[in-house]
């Protein structure tokens, strides 16, 4: 083992192109993982900023909140259902805004949303007629608390009042305002949507935290009327969110799988260079666990030196990248399970050598042939 | 002729027999091969490329297992040794100078010495103590820091010499060690092995074609066709 780290020490230009390649690698996985996890956030964000725990959608909407409706009577019989739990209505318009400053054809697209439940970091009560939150993402496009946005071909007005971190919907940015604002402006701008008194286009339930209450029997509650999901559920059923992490996945797949023929071809290669090196000490009494010991030290302790590298590299690039260019993110988590990707990856690639360093001869190490 | 008793043998083997399947044909390396080796011998072994020296070296050091017979060193029984054994055993027990010299590229002279610790059960202030002592008494202190590549030919032998002797051996067991080395080199080389086992009463089989090895040995072992000549 330390015959392993003096020469990693001693001869880092030896290790140098592998640990260029896996660089690369590792800032290929974290980039394609961070895209992935940004293009996550931007689609899913209005759900993952509830604190409820579950979305009552209509049943015929097939889990769509656009097509969704929900009677004040189904309201009751779910808010029966529920019990001690707390119901609150939900409703959303997507319009361009226009805003000062702005030229009039050149407009933001937002998510409006009306609410009765606040979300995270909101406070519990919407704000009155006409105000609203609005995403931190809208301030890459000037907007700014006491702005006044103009929604949608009616022109229909609303003021931020403050923000709101994470909750991108649709890839846009979104505005949270009270259930009447939400009616207002859908009225005037979306006719055809209109929603009328009392009816919202799903519930947000939480749990009452002694008994969570079953999606299962909401949905007996309103006689079927209703497809009662978690969120996490929800979000997964936003459409292109299944397709899009299946999608990155298997890219991160296939770029895990260069990194174990990477760290192979190139261990294997280094312990063909060391034969002789490796007969002289199997000779002189080291066991095949001790020499594989070493090469897989070694190569575990360059992959994380790439990822490392990778991982700044990638920060680097998360604090570059102009807000609302491309959507990527570097979260913690997701640089953290690169790094184990790359090592599982390194301690596999380094089994390929291990047929090779038993087969060594110590024999080998004296005369030759007999 | 050795005049040592059992007891404080080095080597004894009796009856060694080693063969080799190359397809359908049995290759025998090594014929009913017996030698003793005293607790502070030196032999030289001689014989022409293929007569089975290397595979009797070999043998004696715990490398390759024979086919037939029994080999004795430093007191231990090898005979039925698994491969496992072996290794422990190597590293125990016998000492061994290569011919290519062999040391480690990255590691320094001293480095060089420890390695052998650090292979098996490691005993650390021991282990360095005894390397100093080493490269003290082989002239190599101010070059305990040099890597090989800063060693002259004599010098990278005294280190190999110096790795040999470092789990205090039964047995070293030197391949060739002259061959690369000019005349002048290699007499001083010879000289040195023979003062290093002898002040430290430790046996020696020397392989090689070198006649001056022959004459600083205590006994010279022919071998021929994987028979020791009688």
């Amino acid at each position: 083992m330390k015959l392993a780290l003096r020469e990693l020490r001693r001869k880092p230009g030896r290790f140098a192109l592998a640990g260029a390649i896996l660089t690369l690698i590792a800032l290929l996985l974290m980039f394609l993982g961070g895209l992935l996890d940004g293009l996550l956030a931007s689609s899913t964000g209005a759900y993952r900023a509830q604190s409820a725990d579950r979305i009552v959608y209509s049943a015929s909407a097939k889990s769509s909140l656009v097509r969704s409706r929900i009677t004040p009577e189904v309201r009751q019989q779910v808010e029966q259902a529920v019990g001690e739990g707390k119901v609150g209505g939900i409703g959303s318009v997507q319009l361009g805004a226009r805003m000062d400053g702005r030229d009039g054809r050149d407009l933001i697209p937002v998510a409006l949303f009306g609410y009765e439940l606040a979300p995270t970091g909101l406070p519990a009560d919407p704000p009155k007629a006409g105000e609203v939150y609005a995403d931190r993402s809208l301030e890459s496009e000037d907007v700014e608390v006491g702005s006044e946005l103009r929604l949608g071909p009616a022109r229909s007005p609303v003021t931020v009042i403050g923000w709101i971190d994470d909750s991108q919907y649709s890839g846009q940015g979104t505005l949270w305002g009270s259930l009447d604002t939400w009616r207002e402006v859908t009225a005037a701008n979306r006719p055809d949507a209109v929603a009328g008194d009392g009816v919202v286009q799903a519930l947000l339930i939480e749990d009452a935290a002694s008994d969570p209450t079953t999606s299962a029997s909401v949905d007996e509650a309103t006689g079927g009327a209703t497809q009662t999901l978690t969120i996490d559920e929800a979000i997964a059923a936003i459409p292109g969110v299944e397709q899009q992490q299946a999608t990155f996945n298997q890219i991160i797949g296939v770029t895990v799988v260069i990194a174990i023929v990477v760290v192979a071809l190139f261990f294997a290669l280094l312990t063909v260079e060391r034969t002789a090196l490796y007969g002289v000490l199997k000779a002189i009494g080291a066991r095949s666990s001790t020499i594989f010991g070493g090469v897989v030290l070694q190569a575990v302790l360059v992959t994380l030196g790439a990822a490392v590298l990778g991982a700044g590299a990638a920060l680097l690039l998360d604090a570059l990248i102009p807000p609302g260019a491309i959507p990527f993110v570097a979260l913690p988590g997701r640089l953290l399970s690169s790094v184990a990707y790359l090592l599982v990856a390194a301690v596999i690639g380094c089994a390929f050598s291990l047929r090779r360093v038993l087969r060594i001869d110590p024999a080998s190490a004296i005369g030759g042939s007999a | 002729m050795t005049t040592a008793t059992a007891t404080d043998l080095a080597l004894r083997m009796e009856g060694v027999r080693k063969t080799y399947q190359v397809g359908d044909e049995e290759v025998v390396a090594l014929d009913h091969a017996t030698l003793e080796v005293g607790g502070d011998e030196i032999i030289a072994l001689v014989g022409p490329s293929g007569s089975g020296k290397t595979t009797l070296c070999s043998i004696a050091g715990g490398i390759l297992a024979a086919t037939e017979g029994s080999v004795v060193v430093g007191g231990h029984d090898i005979t039925g040794y698994s491969a496992k054994q072996l290794t422990d055993f190597r590293r125990e027990e016998v000492g061994f100078v290569f011919q290519s010299v062999n040391l480690v590229p990255f590691l320094t002279a001293r480095e060089n010495l420890l390695v052998v610790d650090e292979v098996g059960r490691r005993t650390g202030a021991k282990a360095k103590d005894r390397a100093d002592q080493l490269l003290e008494e082989l002239g190599l202190t101010d070059r305990a820091n040099n890597l090989p590549g800063q060693l002259s030919g004599g010098q990278k032998q005294r280190v190999a010499i110096g790795r040999a002797l470092m789990n205090e051996p039964s047995l070293v067991l030197f391949d060739e060690p002259t061959s690369a080395l000019d005349t002048k080199l290699g007499d001083q080389v010879v000289h040195l092995i023979r003062d290093e086992m002898k002040a430290r009463g430790t046996a020696a089989i020397i392989v090689t074609h070198d006649d001056r090895i022959t004459h600083y040995a205590d006994r010279t072992v022919h071998i021929t066709d994987g028979r020791i000549d009688a």
